[in-house]
């Protein structure tokens, strides 16, 4: 190299032209490493973001639900047919106390009417299920039957859905009140209003909806004027002719309220028709139609309404096979770890089994599934679908987690520990359990809490146990038939109404809080006996 | 195998109770000590007088620490060590299969090299031993074994505010003498030092060698050292290693002044090791 001799008195002999370029290609080099480190921080916090917000924004509408308040007299003929005040009978008497609510819309809304179909689109406001709480509770107390009660029931789901903003898109417009009407409930109505642009508005958002869907839906609009709803027929010179489809069955007065809700799709197209939506809204209005925390996520178990599905059977049954799988895997794979790390003898034939452990750790899960299939069910004979073989199964899929973490743990005390208690004449088993496992604890821990959430995460291996069943009742005991939180959230995600979606994330929520308190309870003894060192 | 177990400890208090000048506490015939295929200790016979610091010297590798080991069998918890000869305690031999290990490490302690406090409390670590071979019935007892040991190995007046406090917050030195106070608390009669003051400064270093000179009215002190200034300082006998042999045993004094093997004299004067 024939670079010009530096100068001395400025720059030192280290600080060679080649030096600095060196020099300089190294603090680029690192320069570019920290960046490549931050971006890969960046994707995963984006990507953890993502997920969360995803989640949450979908669940966020199971967490509420709209339910209806109606008084009702809890009549003995209807509710406990046999006067026999059997529990048990008036309990699963479901029709029963399904025909006093429909009753009671039907008073309300279709006094007098006997068309089978339109009071069908009436009680479509509830599924038959819907009383079964009040049935319960009734049955708990047969005493309040023949007096009058008040009772809430949840909203069909795709009511529901729609108050909370779904099943189509719409608009409400305000149209001032009623300036001029004419015609008659059954034969049509003509209607004028006091807003001067209520025409224009209407259809502005008539041909947005129109423009915005490729579909040949056409939008429909519903007028509400006082307590009576109409459906826009037509609409001409700021009159609008419209006809009577649910409410007050009388012409609303000149001076009345009146507003339009303009929704995106005709009703051939969704599943809440004109008249739910004016049923609905009205109830609203009355105030009889409210959002409540949405407690049977946490009570009910699963069913095939979704507005009555909850999570409640799937907790309790992760919660007993998680034990189990504690109970399994934890002492299990500290006591192997111990032996293995503490006391065995070097040789071949623990050399085979570090190295089995470790594959096993590898083995896909699915595999265990099959092996408890093979082994616990149909050799030993245990019942399928229970918390008993599915901690089973998950524990001996964690146990290679639980050991190798556990050897790892009581690899990092340092041997002076051992030395100095063996030094004062303690036998090598107080050693250790003296010792060297108190000090490893916080590891142990860590590496066996996060064996156990992942087998709170597993799915695959107990769909082939059975544990896919449908469990209408919450389990008792570890023998019980049972699902977990996994599995019930593949099945949610699988149904078939619209409802299952928010329902779905609930219970992916639930199932990571699990998961965020387990993790929590790590940190929390990893810092606890840490202080000790 | 009881009955062996109780001549053991039996001897040891009659013998102890005698307070001869000059006796043999541990005989040592003709050890030999391998790991796996490799032999790092040949032949060695020694005599390890009671009430007298004996230090072992020699260049890195020379197999003190390894010898030290023998007379309270730590070498046993090396998976691929192998010891033969013999060597007897009171006339006992520590090899003997009647005699547990854990019986004879009560009454031959041994400080390492690094202070390996436990992560615990001064209190509980001078109060682990007591506790585990009974030596203490009910807490004021322990109390008592607890502030002695700490008051011979010199630690009390430092720590007797906060014997709560973790030991290993305290100073390097202050760890090693808690150490000593350790394996005081267990009464033994053997205290093996495997280079106790190598990881400490000058200061600390002077403290303990004052501790060691003390102890040395009470107990029988064995202290491996690569310091020579410092078994001239301590030490009553002096054993000289090399390469896994002993090249050379005797009074401080004459091996520092006048040693008989060349080695030792090449060693001393600083020529290798």
């Amino acid at each position: 190299m024939n670079s010009p001799a530096p100068n001395p008195s400025e720059k030192g002999t280290f600080v060679t032209e080649a030096a600095l370029k060196r020099l300089k290609k190294r603090h680029a080099a690192e320069m570019r490493f920290k960046l490549y480190g931050q971006v890969a921080i960046g994707i995963a916090v984006v990507a953890l973001i993502t997920l969360l917000v995803s989640i949450f924004g979908q669940a966020s509408s199971a967490f509420s639900r709209n339910v209806l308040t109606f008084d009702t007299t809890l009549d003995a003929a209807q509710v406990d047919p046999t006067g026999a005040r059997d529990p048990d009978e008036i309990s699963r008497n479901v029709s029963g106390f399904n025909l006093l609510l429909q009753d009671n819309l039907a008073d309300q809304f279709l006094p007098g009417v006997e068309d089978r179909a339109r009071l069908r689109e009436l009680y479509g406001l509830f599924t038959r299920l819907a009383v079964l709480p009040i049935a319960r509770k009734t049955a708990e107390r047969p005493d309040t039957i023949g007096s009058q009660q008040r009772f809430s029931v949840a909203l069909a789901d795709d009511i529901d859905l729609f108050l909370k903003g779904g099943v189509t898109e719409r608009t409400s417009i305000k149209l001032g009140t009623v300036a001029r009407i004419s015609g008659s409930i059954e034969t049509g109505v003509q209607m004028a209003f006091s807003s001067p642009d209520a025409s224009d508005d209407i259809t502005k958002a008539e041909t947005r909806f129109q423009e915005a869907s490729a579909a040949d839906s056409a939008p429909t609009t519903l007028v509400s004027a006082g307590d009576t709803w109409f459906r826009l027929d037509t609409l001409a010179d700021g009159s609008a002719s419209l006809t009577f489809i649910a409410g007050e069955q009388a012409l609303p007065a000149a001076g009345a309220q009146a507003s339009a809700l303009v929704l995106a799709q005709a009703q051939e197209n969704r599943t809440v028709s004109d008249r739910q939506i004016a049923w609905t809204m009205l109830l609203k209005e009355e105030g009889r139609i409210k959002s409540t925390f949405n407690t049977s996520l946490f009570t009910h178990s699963d069913s095939t309404y979704p507005e009555l599905a909850g999570a409640a059977a799937a907790i309790v049954g992760s919660l007993l096979t998680m034990l189990v799988t504690a109970m399994l895997a934890i002492p299990v794979g500290i006591f192997a770890a111990v032996y293995l790390e503490e006391f065995a003898t070097k040789n071949r034939m623990t050399d085979l089994i570090e190295v089995n452990i470790n594959n096993l750790a590898a083995v896909p899960s699915i595999v265990f599934g099959l092996l408890g299939a093979a082994v616990f069910i149909n050799f030993l004979g245990m019942p399928r679908s229970v918390p008993l073989v599915g901690g089973l199964v998950l524990g001996l899929l964690v146990l290679p987690t639980v050991i190798i973490a556990s050897r790892a743990a009581l690899k990092s005390v340092p041997p002076s520990i051992r030395t100095a208690a063996l030094g004062v004449g303690a036998s090598p088993t107080q050693a250790v359990f003296h010792h060297v496992l108190p000090l490893a604890a916080p590891g142990i821990l860590t590496g066996s809490i996060i064996g156990m959430a992942r087998a709170l995460g597993e799915t695959a291996p107990l769909l082939l146990i059975g544990m896919v069943a449908f469990v209408a009742e919450v389990p008792s005991g570890p023998t019980d038939e049972s699902t977990v939180l996994p599995v019930l959230i593949y099945k949610w995600s699988t149904g078939a109404e619209r409802a299952w979606e928010p329902q779905t994330a609930a219970a992916i929520i639930v199932l990571l809080v699990f998961l965020v308190l387990m993790n929590l309870i790590a940190i929390i003894l990893r810092r606890r006996f840490e202080r000790r060192w | 195998m009881d009955g062996n177990v109780e001549d053991f400890t039996e001897t040891a208090r009659s013998k102890q109770a005698q307070n001869m000048p000059e006796m043999t506490k541990v005989e040592c015939r003709n050890i030999d000590v391998f790991y796996g295929e490799k032999q790092a200790i040949f032949d060695i016979s020694l005599d390890i007088p009671d009430r007298a610091v004996t230090a072992f010297i020699g260049p890195s590798g020379c197999g003190k620490s390894t010898f030290l080991r023998c007379i309270n069998r730590m070498n046993d918890t090396i998976e691929s060590a192998r010891v033969t000869g013999q060597i007897f305690m009171d006339g006992a031999d520590i090899n003997d299969h009647s005699i547990d290990p854990v019986l004879l490490r009560s009454r031959v302690g041994m400080v390492f090299q690094k202070p390996n406090p436990f992560p615990k409390s001064i209190y509980d670590n001078i109060a682990y031993g007591p506790r585990i071979h009974g030596l203490a019935s009910g807490k004021q007892e322990l109390d008592e074994v607890v502030e002695s040991a700490l008051r011979k190995a010199g630690l009390w007046e430092e720590v007797k505010d906060r014997l709560l406090a973790p030991g290993t917050g305290l100073s390097g030195g202050q760890q090693q003498r808690l150490c000593i106070a350790r394996a005081i608390a267990v009464s033994p009669e053997v205290i093996l030092m495997d280079e106790p003051c190598s990881a400490l400064d000058p200061i600390a270093t002077a403290r303990i060698e004052e501790l060691i000179d003390e102890l040395r009215e009470r107990y029988c002190i064995v202290i491996v050292t690569h310091s020579m200034q410092q078994a001239a300082r301590v030490s009553q006998k002096t054993a000289f290693f090399h390469l896994g042999k002993l090249v050379e045993y005797g009074d401080t004094e004459r091996i520092f002044t006048n040693p008989e093997d060349s080695r030792t004299q090449d060693y001393i004067t600083g020529r290798f090791g």
